[in-house]
């Protein structure tokens, strides 16, 4: 029944597609090139998060340059860091340019910018680490690679509970910050429902932003035994809560999130957080599967240094494209929308994607741990 | 909450507590002085830090003769302070003077962000004090053991020059009235840049003890610290050098008492600092050893 029904669509779909083809002359005007908008800030405050994530793009544009017989050609446009720029800059993609698809931007409020634009022309945008959520939410056309930050605290619930078979587990947040609340609560959430037990969270302590002694809140939390402690929270805090847990004698094993992953974490923390386990968006030290391995290898011949998050994901993004140009055997904006919603299971350098109904990025999160003072790549963990 | 738990809350409290009273000494010294709060006191007690890392770091020499140099240093920089930014307004309005400790607390810590940098830096901690000892269930660093220590014998060593030195006695005399003092043949600016150097080795070595037990520094690492401490001074009696130590002392039990045994209201812990404050001000406005003195005219 199901299958059928998904036949039926996908025929509907096909008719749809080759009348659209037919009369509409959107898409690009030479009909042997595809063009797909990078809508990056390559000069302003945010000029080197969006350069990182174009030097991905470029890569994979430099590996993969065609699909389904035609040439794929990146159209840039600076957006200039600024929201009135970027605003100009999606609607030259979107009705000089007219692309069939388009990569970016960093930063969330560029992206917000460019996202009703891009809704109107029904060109599909797929964002590559801009966070908010507001950057997809309502708006069916916008896509993102990267997975929001709440994200985290369900794969590391997924992690305690099945790769550490924690029984009992503590909780310490930075309450006024909604990055530390928004894990914890996603943590919580997650495990009481993998555990069935509505209780396995056995305490929750709370401290504020640049607090330093937290003696007080690690005693209460010792007095409950946990296997684990979810401690989402600036770096430098949380060195200062696992140094002193360490000293109160608590054994329980930390998970954080990619906050961590950051150097002074290391210097601030020393020995307290070796062993210590957090979530973040990449590793460069392993590869973590084929693509990633590809990636690596083709980035650091190409630009002679290690890649950061930002072009690793900048990279997914046009693979992703790719690959949902592919499945729609077609370039035309709306099919490749619709391939792209249904993206699933998609191996990226950054994690295995699947884009759910709110068009965000369900995806494999990367573990690292710190190992002789060092971080170092531990697992991947599914949702 | 089990009686071992208790135990160790109170440890835990006694050395925050202890530490607060190392540094609220010296904001009650200078007061007792010169009537002047000195907000710049936190941020020399940051200096003092920054300075120790700086040795141990990037000058390679041992931890002990880091510390001795911080010490040396940072009270060097807390009279010359004084010399720069107090001295030339000794005889102007209070207010003037209070503006001037505002204004050098705000230049100290903005050169600290441009050169130090404002991101954290790890303190190095030598082994010796980053031990732990257990002791009859009870963790204790061996920093948290330390601390009290020092404070003990800085408060003997500091009740002995004042009460029983001949510098001492020209220093209760400036306290009570300066220009009668002058008359007597004191050098008061002697006295005055004495308890200055007093006042910021204080501050040199709350810093250090501060690095030691949360090995972060940064630049505006002194200003929460610093009103903690003010605060302190101020309910123990302000200018009363014991009244300052069991100000600090009463400050960390609150504030760890407060997450203890209301984990809920952990947000409001420093609320409840200042909550102390003003309840101590509305029942004994001379703070809680403080002695009455007269409005001087």
């Amino acid at each position: 029944m199901k299958k059928r029904f998904s036949l039926l669509t996908l025929a509907a779909m096909m008719a749809a597609g080759i009348s659209l083809v037919g009369c509409s002359g959107s898409g690009s005007t030479d009909k042997n090139v595809i063009k797909i908008g990078v809508f990056q800030p390559l000069t302003g405050a945010n000029g080197a998060g969006g350069a990182a994530e174009y030097e991905g793009t470029k890569l994979a544009n430099k590996l993969f340059p065609e699909v389904l017989g035609k040439k794929i050609q990146l159209v840039v446009v600076d957006n200039k860091s600024d929201k009135v720029e970027a605003a100009n800059a999606a609607t030259v993609l979107a009705q000089k340019e007219k692309v069939n698809a388009v990569i970016g931007s960093w930063g969330s409020s560029l992206s917000m910018s460019g996202g009703p634009i891009f809704a109107e022309a029904k060109i599909p945008a797929v964002a590559v680490s801009a966070t908010n959520p507001n950057v997809t939410k309502g708006n069916e056309f916008y896509f993102r690679v990267c997975f929001l930050d709440p994200f985290q605290g369900t794969v590391g619930a997924a992690y305690a509970f099945n790769t550490l078979k924690a029984k009992k587990v503590a909780i310490i947040r930075e309450v006024s910050n909604d990055y530390s609340v928004g894990l914890a609560k996603f943590f919580v959430d997650e495990f009481v429902k993998l555990s069935g037990n509505k209780n396995a969270i056995v305490a929750t302590a709370d401290y504020n932003t640049g607090d330093q002694d937290f003696s007080a809140q690690l005693t209460n939390l010792k007095q409950f035994e946990p296997d684990v402690i979810f401690a989402p929270g600036n770096y430098t805090e949380s060195a200062l809560i696992i140094k002193q847990a360490r000293a109160l004698g608590i054994k329980a094993q930390f998970i954080g999130g990619d906050t961590w992953d950051e150097s002074s974490f290391l210097t601030v923390g020393g020995s307290a957080v070796e062993g210590a386990v957090f979530s973040t968006f990449f590793a460069n030290d392993k590869p973590i599967n084929k693509t990633s391995e590809a990636f690596l290898k083709a980035y650091r011949e190409e630009f002679k240094k290690e890649p950061a998050a930002g072009s690793a994901l900048g990279y997914d993004a046009y693979l992703v494209i790719l690959d949902a140009i592919k499945r729609a055997n077609s370039a035309e904006p709306q099919k490749i929308r619709d391939a792209l919603a249904k993206t699933k299971g998609f191996e990226g350098s950054a994690g295995e994607i699947t884009i759910n109904a709110e068009r965000n990025a369900d995806k494999a999160a990367v573990f690292k741990t710190v190992k002789d003072g060092k971080f170092v790549f531990l697992t991947t963990v599914k949702p | 909450m089990d009686f071992q738990t208790f135990l160790q809350q109170f440890v835990n409290a006694l050395s925050l507590g202890s530490l607060y009273a190392l540094i609220a000494i010296g904001y009650t010294m200078v007061y007792g002085i010169l009537r002047l709060i000195n907000f710049a006191h936190g941020d020399v007690f940051m200096v003092g830090g920054y300075l120790a890392f700086f040795g141990i770091s990037s000058f390679l020499i041992p931890w002990w003769l880091a510390f001795a140099l911080a010490i040396v240093l940072t009270t060097a920089f807390g009279v010359g302070l004084e010399r720069v930014a107090y001295r030339p307004l000794r005889d102007s309005p209070r207010i003037s003077i209070m503006i001037s400790a505002i204004g050098a607390s705000f230049l100290i810590e903005n050169l600290a962000i441009v050169l130090f940098d404002a991101r954290p830096k790890a303190f190095p901690v030598a082994e010796f004090f980053a031990k732990n000892y257990v002791i009859g269930g009870v963790y204790v660093a061996g920093i948290s053991l330390l601390i009290p220590i020092v404070t003990a014998v800085l408060l003997a060593v500091l009740l002995w020059i004042v009460n029983r030195t001949k510098t001492g006695m020209a220093m209760r005399a400036v306290s009570t009235d300066i220009d009668a003092a002058r008359l007597m043949a004191i050098d008061v600016n002697r006295i005055v840049s004495i308890t200055f150097a007093i006042g910021s080795a204080l501050a040199a070595i709350g810093g250090i003890m501060w690095a030691l037990k949360y090995p972060r520094l940064e630049p505006l690492m002194g200003i929460m610290p610093g009103l903690k401490c003010f605060i302190a001074a101020v309910v123990g009696g302000i200018g009363s050098i014991a009244g300052a130590v069991l100000g600090g002392l009463l400050l960390g039990m609150v504030e760890l008492m407060t997450v203890a045994f209301l984990p809920e209201l952990t947000g409001y812990k420093d609320a409840f600092a200042f909550i102390l404050l003003i309840v101590v001000l509305l029942v004994k406005p001379t703070g809680l050893l403080g002695k009455n003195q007269g409005e001087k005219v």
